[in-house]
C-alpha cells in the first residue's frame, strides 16, 4: 500500500540530492541540473497532494513550475555560454571577480 | 486491448488462476513482440530493399538483384551479415553510453507504435492523449542520438549528433504547431477520434478542410521529414561530409538498430500524416460491405487495407523525394524552419480559429474544401505532366521496366 | 503490485539523481538525470496525472535536457575533479534536511490529505480537465506564464547572440 508519505519522502530525498548538488559541485551546468531536479521534486509533491486530495490544482501548478523551469534553463544556459565565451570557464570558483 | 485481454482470459480458464496483472503483462509483451517481428521488422527490411531498388532506377542503375527473385531477399542477407559481424567498440569511446545509445533511439521509435492506428479498433492502445504522446516519446530519440554522437569519441559522430539534435529540436516546433489546427477541428487528441472526424472521400479529409489546414499539411509533412533525418534534411548523416554522422562508429547489430529505427520512422511519418490529414482508415461503408461480405467486420478489413495503402504510397513518396532532391545546407535548413515554418504555422492556428468561427456563421465556406481538393489534385497532375515530358525528351535512354 | 512498481521506479529516480551529482563528467551526469526524470514521469502516470506525465517527457527529457546536453557538447567541457565536501556544509545540510522532513509532516497534517487514495473520476488529470481549470480559475497566472516565456525567449536571444 503506497500512501502519501511515500511520495513525499521520495520528493524530499530527490530535493536534498538537488541541494547537495548545488552546494558541493563547482560546475555551473551541474548546479543548473541540480536546480532542475529540485523543481522536479517540488512537482512530485504537487502531483501527489493533488491525487490524494482529489483536486487538480496541483497539476496546474506543476505545469507552471515546468514553464518556469524551461525559461530558467534557457536563460541559465545562455548566461553560461556567454560566461564561457568571455572567461573560458564554467567553474563557479573561478568566477569571483565581484568578490575579490 | 483491455477487451482483448478479457476475452483471452475468459476463454482460457487456466489463466484465471494466475494474477491478472501478470497475464496482462504477458499479453502485452506478446503483442509487442508480434508487432516488432511481423510488422516493424518486416516493413523495415522490405523497405530497405525497395528503397535501394527505387534509388537504382532513379539513378539509371539496377540496384540489388542477386539474392532471391529480383534481389528481394537482399534484406535478409544484409541482416544476417550484420548479425554475424563483430560488435566493435572503439577504444576511446565511453563504453556504457556507446552500448546503450542504439537501444534508446530504437525504443523511442518503437514506443510510438503504441498509438499508431491500423484500422477501426485496430490500435494497440487508443490513449486519449494520442498525438501528444507521439510528440513526447519521439523527442526521446534526440537523447539517444546525442548519446551515440558523443560517446563514439569521433569528430564526425559528434558533429552528426549535434546537427541532428539542433534539427530535431527546431523542427519539433513547426510540426507540433501544424498538428494544432487538426486538434482544434477535432476537439480531441485521440488518434481514432481524429480519424473519425474526417470522411472517406478526399474532400472530407483535413488536408483539404480549409486553406490553413492545407498549408499545415505541407508544413507537417516536410517538418516530419526533417525530424526523421530524411533527405533533403539529412545533414546529420550527410555521407559526403560526415562519413555517416552519429552512427559512424557502430557495426553489427547496433548499426542495424539505428537503421531499423530509421526505416520504422519512415512508416511512422507516413501513418501519422495519413491519420492527421489524409482521412486515415475511413472507407465508404456501402462500397466495401459487399466486397468483403464474407468476413465478419467487413469495413475494418477494407479500412485497414486503405490505411496501409495510403501509408505505403507516402513511404514511396518519401523515398522518391530522397533520391530526387539535393541536400540543404545547415543554415538554409534552420532558415526554412525558423523564418518560414514557425511563423506560418502560428498564422495557421489563428487562421483556423477564425475559419471555425466564420464557418459557423456562413455554411457556404464548407464548399471551399472542393476547391482545395481540385487545387491539391493539380500538384500530382503537374508532376505527372512534367514526368511525361521528360520521358518524351529522353525516350531512347530510359528503361521503364523495373525488373532487369 | 502498485507498491513494487513504486519502489522500482523510485529507486531508479533516486539512483539517477545520485549519479547526476557524483559523476565527474557533466555529460554522463546529464544522461543519468534524463533517466531520473523519465522515472519521475512514470510516478506521475501512477498518480493519474496524464497531462503532467506527457509534459514531463516532452518538456524535461525532450527539451530542457537536450538543451543542457547540447550546451555541454558545444562548450566541450572536460572532466573535473571532485573535491571533498567541507564538514561545515555537511552539518548545515543535515540540519536543513531534518527541518525539511519535519516540515513535510506538518504540511501533511495541515493539508488534511487522507492516507487512503480517494476515488477520482475517470478523466482526472486529463488534458481537458486540467486545461479547463487552467483557463478558468488560473487564467491570470496562465497569462503571466506566457509573458514569462516570451521574456525568456527574448532574453536568451539577446544574451547568446554575438552581435546584435
Amino acid at each position: 500500500m503506497i500512501t502519501l508519505d511515500h511520495y513525499l519522502y521520495l520528493s524530499a530525498i530527490l530535493f536534498f540530492i538537488g541541494v547537495f548538488g548545488v552546494l558541493f559541485r563547482r560546475n555551473l551546468i551541474v548546479i543548473l541540473m541540480s536546480i532542475e531536479l529540485m523543481l522536479n521534486a517540488v512537482n512530485l509533491s504537487f502531483i501527489a497532494f493533488s491525487r490524494y486530495t482529489a483536486s487538480m490544482d496541483g497539476h496546474v501548478f506543476a505545469f507552471f513550475v515546468m514553464a518556469v523551469a524551461a525559461a530558467e534553463a534557457g536563460i541559465g544556459l545562455a548566461i553560461l555560454v556567454m560566461l564561457f565565451r568571455n572567461r573560458r570557464t564554467v567553474q563557479a570558483d573561478d568566477l569571483t571577480l565581484m568578490r575579490d | 486491448m483491455e477487451r482483448l485481454a478479457d476475452y483471452i482470459v475468459y476463454n482460457l480458464p487456466f489463466l484465471q488462476q494466475i494474477p491478472r496483472v501478470i497475464v496482462d503483462l504477458i499479453i502485452m509483451l506478446f503483442f509487442a513482440t508480434c508487432m516488432l517481428l511481423f510488422w516493424v521488422a518486416l516493413f523495415a527490411g522490405i523497405t530497405s530493399w525497395v528503397e535501394r531498388r527505387v534509388a537504382g532506377r532513379i539513378q539509371s542503375r539496377i540496384g540489388p538483384n542477386r539474392v532471391g527473385p529480383q534481389g528481394f531477399l537482399q534484406w535478409i542477407a544484409d541482416g544476417l551479415k550484420c548479425f554475424l559481424k563483430e560488435d566493435f567498440v572503439p577504444a576511446a569511446a565511453d563504453k556504457k553510453l556507446f552500448l546503450l545509445a542504439p537501444y534508446i533511439v530504437f525504443a523511442g521509435m518503437f514506443a510510438v507504435f503504441v498509438v499508431v492506428p491500423f484500422g477501426d479498433g485496430l490500435i494497440i492502445s487508443n490513449l486519449n492523449i494520442g498525438i501528444f504522446y507521439v510528440l513526447a516519446i519521439s523527442s526521446l530519440v534526440v537523447v539517444g542520438i546525442l548519446m551515440s554522437g558523443w560517446s563514439s569519441n569521433n569528430k564526425w559522430s559528434l558533429l552528426g549528433g549535434m546537427r541532428s539534435a539542433a534539427q530535431i529540436v527546431s523542427y519539433e516546433i513547426p510540426v507540433s504547431l501544424a498538428i494544432l489546427p487538426v486538434i482544434l477541428l477535432t476537439g480531441s487528441l485521440g488518434m481514432q477520434d481524429i480519424i473519425r472526424a474526417q470522411g472517406p472521400y478526399p474532400w472530407q479529409w483535413f488536408a483539404f478542410h480549409n486553406p490553413f489546414t492545407f498549408i499545415a499539411f505541407f508544413i507537417f509533412f516536410i517538418g516530419a521529414l526533417a525530424e526523421g533525418n530524411r533527405t533533403p534534411f539529412d545533414i546529420p548523416e550527410a555521407e559526403s561530409e560526415l562519413v555517416a554522422g552519429y552512427n559512424t562508429e557502430y557495426s553489427g547489430m547496433r548499426f542495424v538498430f539505428f537503421f531499423f529505427a530509421e526505416w520504422a520512422n519512415l512508416y511512422i511519418i507516413a501513418a501519422l500524416t495519413v491519420t492527421l490529414f489524409l482521412g486515415g482508415w475511413n472507407t465508404p461503408a456501402h462500397l466495401y460491405t459487399n466486397l468483403f461480405g464474407l468476413l465478419h467486420r467487413s469495413v475494418d478489413v477494407a479500412g485497414t487495407f486503405v490505411f496501409i495503402l495510403k501509408s505505403l504510397f507516402l513511404v514511396f513518396v518519401i523515398i522518391w523525394i530522397r533520391w530526387t532532391l539535393p541536400r540543404l545546407r545547415v543554415d538554409q535548413m534552420m532558415d526554412v524552419c525558423w523564418k518560414y515554418f514557425v511563423p506560418f504555422s502560428f498564422a495557421n492556428i489563428v487562421g483556423t480559429i477564425i475559419w471555425m468561427v466564420l464557418a459557423d456563421a456562413a455554411p457556404v465556406l464548407g464548399y471551399v474544401r472542393y476547391i482545395l481538393f481540385v487545387v491539391g489534385l493539380m500538384v500530382p497532375l503537374a508532376i505527372a505532366m512534367k514526368i511525361t515530358r521528360n520521358f518524351r525528351l529522353a525516350k531512347s535512354e530510359i528503361h521503364l521496366n523495373p525488373f532487369i | 503490485m502498485e507498491a513494487v512498481a513504486f519502489y522500482i521506479i523510485a529507486a531508479i529516480a533516486v539512483f539517477g539523481a545520485l549519479l547526476m551529482i557524483t559523476r565527474r563528467n557533466p555529460l554522463a551526469g546529464a544522461f543519468s538525470l534524463v533517466v531520473s526524470l523519465i522515472a519521475l514521469a512514470g510516478i506521475y502516470a501512477m498518480l493519474r496525472a496524464e497531462l503532467i506525465f506527457i509534459l514531463q517527457i516532452l518538456v524535461y527529457a525532450g527539451a530542457i535536457m537536450v538543451l543542457v546536453i547540447f550546451t555541454i557538447m558545444l562548450l566541450n567541457l572536460r572532466e573535473e575533479e571532485l573535491e571533498e565536501p567541507p564538514a561545515g556544509k555537511i552539518k548545515t545540510l543535515i540540519i536543513l534536511a531534518a527541518v525539511a522532513f519535519g516540515c513535510y509532516g506538518i504540511i501533511k497534517v495541515l493539508s488534511g490529505a487522507p492516507d487512503e487514495v480517494p476515488r477520482v473520476p475517470e478523466n482526472f488529470g486529463s488534458v481537458e480537465k486540467v486545461g479547463e481549470l487552467m483557463l478558468t480559475s488560473y487564467l491570470y497566472p496562465f497569462e503571466i506564464i506566457s509573458v514569462v516565456l516570451l521574456v525568456a525567449i527574448v532574453g536568451v536571444v539577446l544574451l547568446a547572440k554575438k552581435v546584435i
